[in-house]
């Protein structure tokens, strides 16, 4: 029984890795980013050119895959979001085309292919990284074998939501961001730079994405298409949660990955994800703000 | 010199006219000595990845062909068309080969979902389609030749070979929930129970799923003793990786499988497949001089000196001789001929001996089994000592004397019984 429960805690700390990026983004901004599932996979992307490039490990790859997907984070809310606060079905469009952008770049190799020059571990294909040999295989206790790489996951998800939540709530800047979710025009009137800060809430919670994208490269595979999925899977989370709340999100995310882990271990996992989106279909029934949900003014 | 606007859209209407016009009376005046075929692949979207390279092997035969003289001393041209990774894609672009550009062949396929999408138009404009994947069976058309293995082809030797030389009992099966791996896991199902061992467990995941978590637990609790994945495409990688960590080992408890190969334990990372099988009638290890040969031309082709070959692309390489030696035989380019020609043609292909059967236009395959090594490469461990005749009914009975599909079609009646 206690294999089942740590399997669906590690899906759930698997959602809530991409969903704590998208917590800040459309939770706290108001924007729906369709490229987040991109920006997944270029953190996937730079694990597997760091190493093929830099000659560097798995974990060395960890602040690159931040930093990289973070400056295309800004990138993007410079070029692109930034016109679009307020409208929300726009920026879902406008994210969407820029998620197609980035898929392609990868695939074609930012349009080197076309003249004949192939760039190792980008392209079409599957891309292989290999992961330390510490964080393989399983460690035991008591009498039960834990699979390392998940509790890996599992703490660094740990550690980036405390993270967040300190820099959310503990800090000047983290106020700032809370001031222009509940009311942007309050918040500018009061001296807030509502450009300056959500250029950087943007670029962080992108940034949050790559480290997921190096999480994720370890375990699963890594082509152009693998962000698609796993950011519906993010929306699921924040919108059950809750937009805006972070404990929101860490309670669905528990709540839907025990769910999925509890009903595949039983019967299996195709009915699994069937009942996950029954869940999620009754609670934003019965509660269309989400678990926890804050009055905005 | 300054161009207005006039003189610019003259000029380039001008150059636009004389950049058509070659192509324009080249396919026009080509068409007359020289024979069509078309080759439809997805060349671009999620499949592109695996179809491009079998598109790249089809051209390299033919361009092998017309390099030794062409076919009955005309060249073979190529009307290369996109699939684009979309049925309806290739519903639209296998009717314009067959109906205007009116080829006799058309090479083409990777998925079941894009063959099925265009079976109709072959069948009802009587034309004929290549097919180099190994695929579910069930099928039997006079408009197809089919060069990839089918059930009986990757299992007839796999499963007893599980059985008698490593010794399983019980096994677990695992599949993506679609219907090729539902048809494997029937026919998994019958030679399990003939061979006298057991199945304890189905399960399938959905396709392109990579969450491997609770089925990796179930296997592991289930007792079974050895694991037959028909799962396929990207969450090959996953399922390897999560078998892994989860501290199982395929010196225990290998994974058999029919649809993993060099492309996927690439990607995984070879140290997570050591140990583990699969079965197919080609792998890149073949130790014979065709082979090699045959390796070393494809990665001079593709200019790619680690470019990986596989059953299907090898399929799509000899296939094309076997069209050829067809259209040799019946003295002319239509598809009727074509059909009649191939039937019995035999080659030697880099996998050994191949031979188109008379009764079904499935080929004979010799089935092979490979052990991965730490190197992403197979060590063929056992091999059939001939090629085996190829049933696409075998999942519902069918025996080699008591054929449901022959030169006269399915019999249906067979089928029910």
């Amino acid at each position: 029984m206690i294999d089942v429960l740590f399997i669906g805690l590690s899906l759930a700390s698997i959602l809530l890795l991409v969903a704590l990026g998208l917590a800040i983004t459309y939770g706290a901004m108001g924007v729906i980013n369709m490229a987040h599932g991109e920006l997944v996979m270029v953190g996937a992307y730079t694990t597997v050119m760091s190493g093929i490039w830099l000659k560097l490990g798995f974990l060395a790859s960890i602040p690159i895959a931040f930093l990289v997907a973070a400056g295309l984070g800004w990138l993007i809310e410079r070029l692109v979001v930034r016109w679009l606060y307020g409208r929300l079905l726009d920026t879902l469009l406008a994210t969407w085309g820029v998620a197609i952008l980035i898929q392609q770049a990868v695939r074609l190799e930012f349009g080197l292919s076309f003249l004949g020059i192939h760039v190792r571990g980008l392209g079409p294909g599957l891309q292989n990284v290999s992961v330390p040999g510490f964080l393989q295989g399983t460690f035991t206790i008591g009498d039960l074998g834990i699979n390392t790489y998940r509790a890996f996951i599992i703490l660094v998800t740990a550690a980036l939501t405390v993270l967040t939540w300190f820099i959310l709530y503990r800090t000047p800047i983290g106020m700032q961001v809370r001031a222009i979710i509940r009311n942007p025009k309050m918040a500018a009137a009061c001296g807030i730079d509502v450009d300056r800060v959500n250029a950087l809430t943007f670029a962080y919670g992108s940034g949050l994405a790559g480290i997921a994208g190096v999480m994720m490269s370890g375990f699963k595979t890594v082509f152009p298409d693998m962000g698609t999925s796993m950011v519906v899977d993010g929306f699921l989370v924040v919108v059950v949660g809750g937009v805006g709340s972070l404990a929101g999100s860490v309670l669905s995310a528990g709540l839907l990955g025990e769910i999925n882990g509890l009903v595949a271990s039983g019967t299996n996992d195709i009915l699994a994800r069937a009942v996950v989106f029954a869940v999620v279909i009754l609670i934003i029934v019965l509660k269309p703000q989400g678990l926890f949900s804050y009055k905005g003014r | 010199m300054v161009f207005d606007r006039r003189q610019f859209l003259k000029t380039g209407a001008l150059a636009a006219t004389a950049l058509a016009t070659p192509t324009f009376f080249h396919r026009a005046a080509r068409a007359a000595d020289s024979i069509q075929v078309g080759v439809l692949f997805s060349l671009t979207g999620g499949l592109s990845i695996i179809e491009k390279s079998l598109a790249d092997a089809t051209r390299m035969a033919i361009e092998e062909i017309n390099a030794a003289g062409g076919v009955m001393g005309k060249p073979i041209d190529i009307v290369l068309e996109d699939g684009a990774s979309d049925p309806k894609t290739y519903a639209e672009k296998a009717s314009k080969l067959v109906i205007r550009d009116r080829v006799p062949t058309v090479f083409g396929s990777y998925t079941s979902a894009s063959r099925k999408a265009v079976l109709p138009i072959f069948e009802k404009r009587n034309n004929l389609y290549f097919y180099p994947t190994y695929y579910e069976g069930y099928e039997c058309s006079k408009n197809v030749v089919y060069t990839g293995a089918v059930p009986n082809q990757q299992l007839s030797n796999f499963i007893p070979w599980i059985i008698k030389n490593l010794g399983k009992k019980k096994f677990f099966i695992v599949g993506s929930n679609y219907i090729y791996p539902r048809e494997m896991a029937k026919v998994c199902k019958i030679l399990i129970e003939a061979n006298g061992a057991e199945w304890i467990a189905d399960e399938y995941l959905e396709l392109g799923h990579s969450e491997w978590g609770s089925m990796v637990n179930k296997i592991k609790t289930s007792g079974c003793d050895v694991v037959l994945s028909n799962v396929v495409g990207d969450s090959v990688v996953a399922f390897y990786r999560e078998f892994k960590n989860q501290g199982l080992s395929h010196d225990k408890l290998p994974i058999c499988a029919t649809v993993t190969s060099e492309i996927e334990i690439a990607a995984m990372g070879p140290e997570y497949a050591v140990g583990s099988y699969t079965s197919f009638p080609y792998f890149q290890a073949i130790d014979t001089d065709t082979n090699k040969a045959f390796i070393e031309r494809y990665r001079k082709f593709v200019n790619d000196p680690k470019a990986v070959t596989h059953h299907a692309l090898e399929s799509s390489y000899f296939q094309v001789y076997l069209w050829k030696q067809a259209v040799e035989k019946a003295g002319e380019a239509t598809p009727e001929a074509i059909r009649e020609g191939v039937k019995g043609q035999e080659y030697d292909a880099p996998n050994g001996h191949v031979k188109v059967a008379p009764e079904n236009l499935h080929t004979y395959l010799t089935p092979r089994i490979a052990q991965w090594g730490a190197d992403g490469q197979g060590t063929i461990v056992d091999a059939y000592p001939e090629p085996v005749f190829p049933l696409p009914y075998v999942a519902y009975g069918e025996t080699k004397e008591n054929l449901f599909c022959t030169e006269k079609g399915l019999d249906v009646a067979k089928l029910k019984g």
